[in-house]
């Protein structure tokens, strides 16, 4: 079912038992940040693992995502899955924008579209009314889920970001075992005989940013309720190299590695935040470490020393 | 009072001059890129760092060694560029039979040490740096007052593009950097040693970037995040000119500069995206960039 190996439903399982026994020992609002990131991080994974196309910009659509829904259930009063899903339709219908204009150009150039376009949505943060500029929108309610199931207890939060997160995990692998996604792969892996075989690549590469970005504006809409505040810093150009570091540490391309680097590099924040930029230095740090030694990442590697595929 | 289109004339002329500086800056960081792109085949996101170090180095020689504006506007870019030859020899030599994307990662990673570095020692709140004695009043020009540093910069930046696209395009030495940057191989079987010309390379674009910061240092405060703050827009200017053409890009980038002057007066709310929106227009139009080769 659902296209896993025996090792990936393994790994699978573990990750559920993880998911639901990290409560009793670790703090769940940590915990939600991690998943929230863990979501993102696969969102991105999905157009660079799988077709090969760095979006340098997807903090756009998370920080979009987290903005909307952070908005409507505060001034609509919409319950939680109804602003988590405007968010991540907010993100769907910006990266269907984004990406019609991106996939006119390939490589490198198409990283440098995504990124230039981001810093345009982030201008536009700054100016916007809606979005409450340097303040960001504040003391954001946790909506009832379906209207009638209370949200306001950690616990309760945590259960529904972890449905989020799973969710959104099996759709991210059911697509890439859909025929769609075997096509996403022969883009990757050879893009002039994918069109040789009589794909219309563009419509694939557009259809799969769409579908990265509408999980990235789930993945922000559900960060925006946890924490009741949408801010700038989810915009900013180093959210972007945020989400790409996470995907690098854990692997590039592998099923369980964004995950996996969402976890450590939010770990690493929160232990490292009492020092300042020694964040941002680290993070640059890893960044070339494994840019030059792990280019497979954490999981990557595992996965090559265990001869699995994870 | 003049007026054109409803606006009074010095409001325009004055912003004008100001897009022509921030078209300035934008010439020699493109132009930075562009050349390093076309050799080394790699997006250096480090170049708003070094841009911000430049400034930095001269604000150090003045305050530590006394050392003014006018040897600083030589020995930063020096300095820099050194350390740029040290940054291509130590990390991104390792990168050049990978995939483009890495190139970008890791001097994304650069920057990201090396803002997060001057923040550490400098703080986030930019310090000052005294605009040389000789440049420090305003130039009459008749219809308007110009602040000299104004003119030196849109005037320097220009001399030093067109000199960077003469050495480029007429020397001996420009004319084996074009064949490089065509065919590697080829060039190494005559004779010339390719990765030292890679490295001289990425040590000329990052005294550009260097040159462009102390020339930046007395206009906008001295700041770690100077540099990332541009850096992106100039991704733009680079997509819009395309990298095939140096002159390209310096025309491209100054005329962006004056674009955005122009929407500073008439629609000032569009200012800080209007680059963006040029970029999108010219995707669907010529995907290629205005002087790109597709």
């Amino acid at each position: 079912m659902l296209g896993f190996s025996r090792a990936q439903a393994g790994g699978f399982a573990a990750m559920v038992a993880l998911i639901a026994l990290a409560p009793t020992v670790l703090y769940p609002v940590f915990l939600m940040k991690v998943l929230c990131f863990a979501l993102f991080a696969c969102a991105f994974n999905l157009l660079i693992g799988y077709v090969g196309l760095l979006s340098f910009g997807h903090a756009a659509y998370f920080g979009m995502g987290s903005y909307v829904a952070a908005w409507v259930a505060k001034n609509w009063g919409l319950s939680a899955e109804l602003s988590i899903l405007l968010g991540g339709l907010t993100g769907a219908g910006l990266g269907a924008a984004f990406g019609w204009l991106a996939i006119r150009r390939s490589g490198i150039y198409f990283s440098m579209i995504t990124l230039a376009l981001a810093q345009m949505v982030y201008f536009f943060c700054v100016q916007a009314p809606f979005t409450g500029g340097e303040d960001g929108i504040q003391q954001v309610p946790r909506a009832p889920l379906f209207g009638v199931i209370p949200m306001r207890s950690d616990m309760a939060m945590y259960w529904m970001v972890a449905a989020v997160f799973l969710l959104g995990f099996l759709l991210i692998h059911r697509i890439v075992h859909s025929p769609f996604g075997q096509v996403m792969k022969a883009i990757r892996e050879n893009e002039p005989r994918a069109i040789s075989l009589g794909y219309r690549t563009d419509d694939y590469k557009w259809m799969a940013f769409v579908l990265s970005t509408f999980l990235a504006g789930i993945a922000g809409g559900t960060k925006a309720l946890v924490f009741g505040i949408a801010t700038l810093t989810d915009v900013e150009w180093t959210m972007h190299g945020q989400v790409v570091l996470m995907s690098l540490v854990g692997g590039l391309g592998t099923v369980f590695g964004p995950a996996a680097g969402a976890l450590i590099l939010t770990a690493m924040e929160n232990y490292l935040a009492r020092f300042g930029d020694w964040v941002t230095i680290t993070q640059g740090t890893i960044f070339v470490l494994c840019v030059l030694a792990f280019r497979r990442g954490l999981v990557g590697e595992l996965g090559g020393m265990l001869r699995l595929e994870l | 009072m003049i007026m054109i289109f409803g606006k009074p004339l010095l409001l325009l002329y004055g912003q004008l001059t100001l897009g022509l500086i921030n078209g300035a800056f934008y010439a020699l960081l493109s132009l930075g890129l562009a050349i390093i792109f076309g050799m080394l085949n790699i997006i250096n996101f480090a170049h708003g760092a070094l841009f911000m170090l430049g400034a930095f180095v001269a604000w150090a020689l003045l305050n530590y060694l006394g050392i003014g504006y006018w040897p600083a506007l030589l020995l930063a870019p020096i300095i820099v560029g050194i350390f740029g030859v040290v940054l291509e020899r130590t990390l991104i030599n390792k990168l050049y039979k990978l995939d483009h994307l890495y190139g970008l990662l890791l001097t994304f990673g650069c920057a990201l040490i090396i803002e997060g570095l001057a923040r550490n020692a400098f703080g986030s709140s930019g310090m000052p740096y005294t605009i040389p004695a000789v440049l420090s009043r305003p130039l009459d020009l008749g219809f308007m007052m110009l602040p000299a540093y104004r003119a030196w910069v849109v005037v320097a930046a220009a001399v030093v593009c067109l000199a960077t696209w003469l050495v480029i395009e007429k020397t001996p030495l420009g004319s084996t950097l074009r064949a490089a940057t065509e065919n590697a191989a080829l060039v190494q079987a005559f004779g010339v040693n390719v990765p030292r010309m890679l490295t001289l390379t990425y040590g000329a674009g990052a005294a550009l970037a260097a040159f462009a910061g102390v020339l930046a240092a007395p206009i906008y405060s001295v700041n770690p995040n100077m540099g990332s703050n541009f850096i992106i827009t100039v991704f733009a200017v680079v997509v819009i000119g395309g990298m095939g053409s140096i002159l390209g890009s310096i025309v491209t980038g100054f005329g962006l500069g004056i674009i955005e002057g122009l929407t500073k007066v008439y629609y000032p709310q569009a200012s800080s995206t209007v680059i963006f929106v040029v970029m999108a227009i010219v995707l669907l139009a010529r995907p290629a960039g205005l002087f790109g080769r597709a």
